[in-house]
């Protein structure tokens, strides 16, 4: 009789751990929950191994390429850098309020049209003036999709980011922007994002990630969306991190009954981006949309994880996933569509495009279902493709050169995507960006 | 009843295949396995060095494997391979002619078709009962076209100079766990050799029947199409149900050199106690054609994923399978399609229906690694649930390198619908009937790609699975 063996994860290293031990100290002022809860994240961080190769959840990646040796806590920025942040904090024109972090530390903070009740707080303030709601809703799921460890970490260091509550019966017409900046060698951030929307509320938030300098950095975030019975929550995460960094983005959002939540995953920078994306369809009726658009360059890596949870009958969850490739870079997409037993009248699709660009680009799709009621009508699809030669025939026979043709035939496969957020303004600023990207 | 019925051990007739006779064995190999139950197969098959010394590396390369746990049902744990017998064998060489094949034997097929079916449309037929072929015919006109069809212990012995360049060679029996286990202690399957332009018209074909309780089979099947050359080779397979678990653990290996095309159809039927772990793999050399026609039904854990590396220019890949799982049952089945040279194509269709609280599951892969151009993937894989209970999970992963290939992956979950047999109730049919029909209508396309006798032989499976499976 043989023995079963697992694949054997790899415990970090003491130096490891010394370097991100948190301060606890820091934490006599925090409620006692909050003080508990860092205290048995660190130990969970402590005792979880980084996932071996083989590990399910990181199959085609490399959970070392989030590599934790050699790292430090951000250090507080000088006065120039701090500045400069602010001044690189541009979106969307016209906001309801703006929040700008760097190196975890808030440098500047600004709410000028937020609807009366909506708040926009940064995390400290809100651990002391709504500890009830962070008790509540902070990180209350634990991680599905391969980063528990990570996860861990961030809950043990999380001390900045923004807490969105949106009262009751309340539209918040602007959108709210969130800042995340890092900058210092091998400097590590841990931004967290928490919304919560009351019945009938309404908000669109947008998350950037990014780097200060061209050093390597890493930045391990956290989102937790919570819309409640009705609502609507759009969140928009931008990752544009420098090219040596790494980003790792875990979300979990809890859909209400009839409650509709649409995220948006447009990952641009880091040399290796990760994002871990679970939407839990918990009340009758309720929708999920996720979307993603990548498109990485040079030896970028993106690898993105889903999990469409449907655990209420009636739910509807849509995902579609964009990526377009180029030179030496690799997109890997794993996403799970799991309806629940008596998750009836369930409805779930999901899709992953790929266009490849270059002869060197690699796209792993691993779409899956995993369905446990009757019920449902559920799809899903993926397809790795370069750009058609008719379509190129099409616009070169019209006096577009093939650098141009190529150009806009792979924005309009991106803008598919884009678009599908409704809010012009918006729209056009992620459009910016993919284009500056595009170079 | 006729006292020849009388001696059927098991005189339930509610599916096929679930009957047996008492067992009478020369060799048997006891319970569990290890260098001596190696010995005494080698020993018992006369096996030539070599063959001894490919068992044993395939019996340390099985010890030294783990199961693959990270993903697989946690059923393959209670697999106690201890419990198992490795070699059952009445020491009876297998008969060219159906009057001397040992009565209970006889029956035995006679009373799954098989004579009839060889003497209808089969170019030729092997009947394994336990480890060893009890019956093994070829047509006259076949054979002298130089078409070599015989089981692997003769193939070893007779062809080696053929047989052997390629044995072991598409699956290595470090492949997994399973294949090692194979490696170790196969016994029975066939042999085919198809000599370059030969196109046999008529398809082969090779029944597998597990006849004796806690009992492991492990046959190993090679054949090789040679330059040119076409077969169809057709098996089926059956145990009788018993208390305890049946193992069933084959390894296929298929050679289609240039311009070759091999189908390979199997109709299973295990009972609910089988764990069928089967490793069975294709190569296509340049302009050749694999094509696996798979059809799961019965068994208590299948775990099957027949694939086809395309080795040559514009080689051709397909897997067609269906899958039914019912309570009690898990068909984890899917394909493989590694594209190794430019311009090939693979084609996956896939369909699978759970009832009750039955458990279907597709797994694929698709590789085209860098520097190929011209390479295409189509895969579809539609499931269908019967009952509120019933459970279907998908989980592709394709792996596409460069720009220059195409490949597209669809997949979806739906259920009979309520207006649909609303619609046939108000025409007279019964809700059973209805049922039925509907799922006839889902798997139709597909059976159309069964030889015709396998095609109605898999309907009535079907309804049969179907029985009382409405509500």
């Amino acid at each position: 009789m043989s023995t079963v063996t697992e694949p054997q994860p790899e415990t970090p290293s003491s130096a490891d751990q010394l370097h991100l031990e948190p301060d606890f100290n820091r934490l006599n002022e925090a409620p006692v929950w909050f003080q508990q809860r860092v205290r048995s994240a660190w130990e969970v961080y402590l005792a979880t191994p980084v996932p071996a190769a083989k590990t399910e959840t990181w199959r085609y990646s490399n959970a070392r390429r989030i590599q934790l040796d050699g790292l430090h806590l951000a250090k507080e920025a000088g006065a120039e850098d701090q500045q400069r942040a602010v001044l690189l904090s541009q979106g969307i024109s016209k906001l309801g309020a703006k929040l700008v972090f760097l190196n975890d530390r808030l440098v500047h903070a600004s709410a000028d049209a937020l609807a009366l009740g909506v708040q926009c707080l940064p995390f400290a303030e809100a651990l002391r003036t709504h500890g009830d709601v962070l008790e509540q809703y902070l990180m209350k799921r634990e991680s599905a999709l391969g980063s528990t460890k990570f996860a861990a970490l961030h809950l043990a260091h999380v001390k900045a980011g923004a807490v969105v509550l949106v009262p009751k019966n309340t539209v918040q017409e602007l959108p709210i922007e969130i800042y995340h900046w890092v900058s210092g060698e091998n400097a590590v951030t841990f931004p967290h994002t928490l919304i919560v929307a009351g019945e009938q509320s309404r908000v669109t938030v947008v998350d950037h990630h990014g780097s200060l300098n061209q050093e390597h950095a890493q930045s391990i975030a956290v989102a937790d969306l919570v819309a409640g019975p009705s609502s609507r929550i759009q969140y928009i995460n931008v990752q544009e991190m420098a090219d040596k960094a790494n980003a790792l983005h875990i979300s979990s959002t809890s859909v209400g009954k009839n409650a509709e939540v649409q995220a948006l995953q447009l990952q641009l920078g880091a040399a290796f981006a990760r994002s871990e994306s679970v939407s839990d369809l918990v009340g009758e009726h309720s929708r999920s949309e996720m979307f993603a658009v990548t498109l990485p360059v040079n030896d970028q890596v993106v690898d993105m994880r889903t999990l469409q949870n449907h655990l209420a009958p009636h739910s509807f969850s849509d995902l579609l996933y964009k990526n377009s490739l180029a030179d030496n870079s690799r997109s890997i997409f794993s996403g799970l569509i799991q309806v629940a037993e008596g998750a009836h009248y369930t409805d779930a699709y999901q899709k992953c495009r790929n266009l490849l660009n270059s002869e060197e680009c690699e796209a792993v799709s691993m779409p899956g279902l995993e369905i446990n009621a009757d019920q449902v009508k559920c799809s899903h699809g993926a397809t790795s493709a370069p750009i058609s030669e008719d379509e190129l025939f099409y616009l070169k026979a019209r006096g577009i050169a093939d650098r141009e043709s190529r150009r806009l035939i792979e924005l309009g496969f991106l803008e598919d995507v884009i678009s599908r957020l409704g809010d012009e303004a918006l729209i056009e600023d992620l459009d910016r960006r993919i284009e500056a990207k595009h170079g | 009843m006729t006292t020849e019925e009388e001696e059927i051990a098991d005189i339930k007739v509610d599916s096929v295949g679930d009957f047996y006779f008492p067992e009478v064995h020369k060799y048997d190999a006891g319970f569990g396995v290890g260098e001596k139950t190696v010995d005494y197969i080698a020993d018992v098959k006369n096996d030539p060095d070599w063959v001894r010394e490919f068992r044993k590396k395939g019996l340390e390369i099985f010890n030294s494997k783990p199961m693959p746990t990270h993903w697989a049902t946690k059923d393959l744990e209670n697999i106690k391979f201890d419990e198992f017998r490795y070699y059952l064998s009445s020491g009876e060489k297998p008969k060219r002619s159906w009057d001397d094949v040992p009565e209970d034997v006889k029956r035995t097929f006679d009373r799954l078709g098989i004579p009839e079916q060889e003497r209808k449309f089969l170019a030729g037929v092997e009947a394994q009962y336990d480890s060893e072929a009890a019956y093994s015919n070829i047509k006259a006109a076949v054979e002298e076209q130089g078409v070599i069809f015989v089981n692997s212990a003769e193939g070893l012995a007779k062809y080696p100079e053929i047989f052997r360049p390629w044995f072991g060679k598409v699956i290595p029996s470090s492949d997994n766990k399973f294949s090692a286990l194979n490696s170790a202690v196969f016994s029975g399957g066939s042999f085919i050799y198809i000599p370059k332009g030969v196109k046999v018209k008529h398809p082969l074909q090779a029944y597998f029947r597990i006849n004796s309780e806690q009992f492991g089979q492990f046959e190993r099947t090679l054949i090789i199409a040679d330059e040119g050359a076409e077969v169809m080779y057709m098996e089926g397979c059956t145990a009788p149900k018993f208390e305890t678990s049946t193992l069933h653990s084959a390894v296929v290996e298929l050679v289609a050199l240039k311009g070759a095309k091999i189908q390979y159809v199997t109709v299973q039927n295990w009972s609910s106690n089988v764990f069928n772990l089967v490793t069975k793999r294709g190569i296509a050399m340049e302009d050749a054609e694999v094509r696996w026609i798979d059809c799961n039904i019965g068994s208590r854990l299948t775990m099957k994923y027949p694939g086809v590396i395309m080795k040559g220019k514009r080689a051709r890949g397909e897997v067609i399978s269906i899958a039914l799982a019912n309570s009690g049952q898990h068909q984890d089945t899917g394909a493989k399609m590694v594209h190794a040279a430019d311009d090939t194509t693979s084609n996956i269709i896939s369909k699978s229906i759970s009832i009750g609280e039955g458990r279907a599951t597709y797994r694929g892969l698709v590789q085209i690694p860098k520097h190929l151009k011209g390479c295409k993937n189509n895969t579809e894989c539609d499931a269908l649930l019967i009952n509120t209970s019933s459970r279907t999970d998908t989980y592709p992963a394709i792996n596409v390198k460069g720009n220059q290939h195409a490949t597209q992956h669809e997949a979806s979950v739906s259920q009979v619908s309520s207006e649909q047999i609303f619609y046939m109730q108000q025409r007279g049919l019964s809700e059973a009937e209805a049922m039925s029909l509907s799922v006839n209508g889902f798997i139709n396309d597909l059976v159309r790609e069964f030889p015709m006798e396998y095609s109605v032989e898999l309907k009535r499976l079907i309804d049969l699975e179907m029985e009382g499976s409405v509500g």
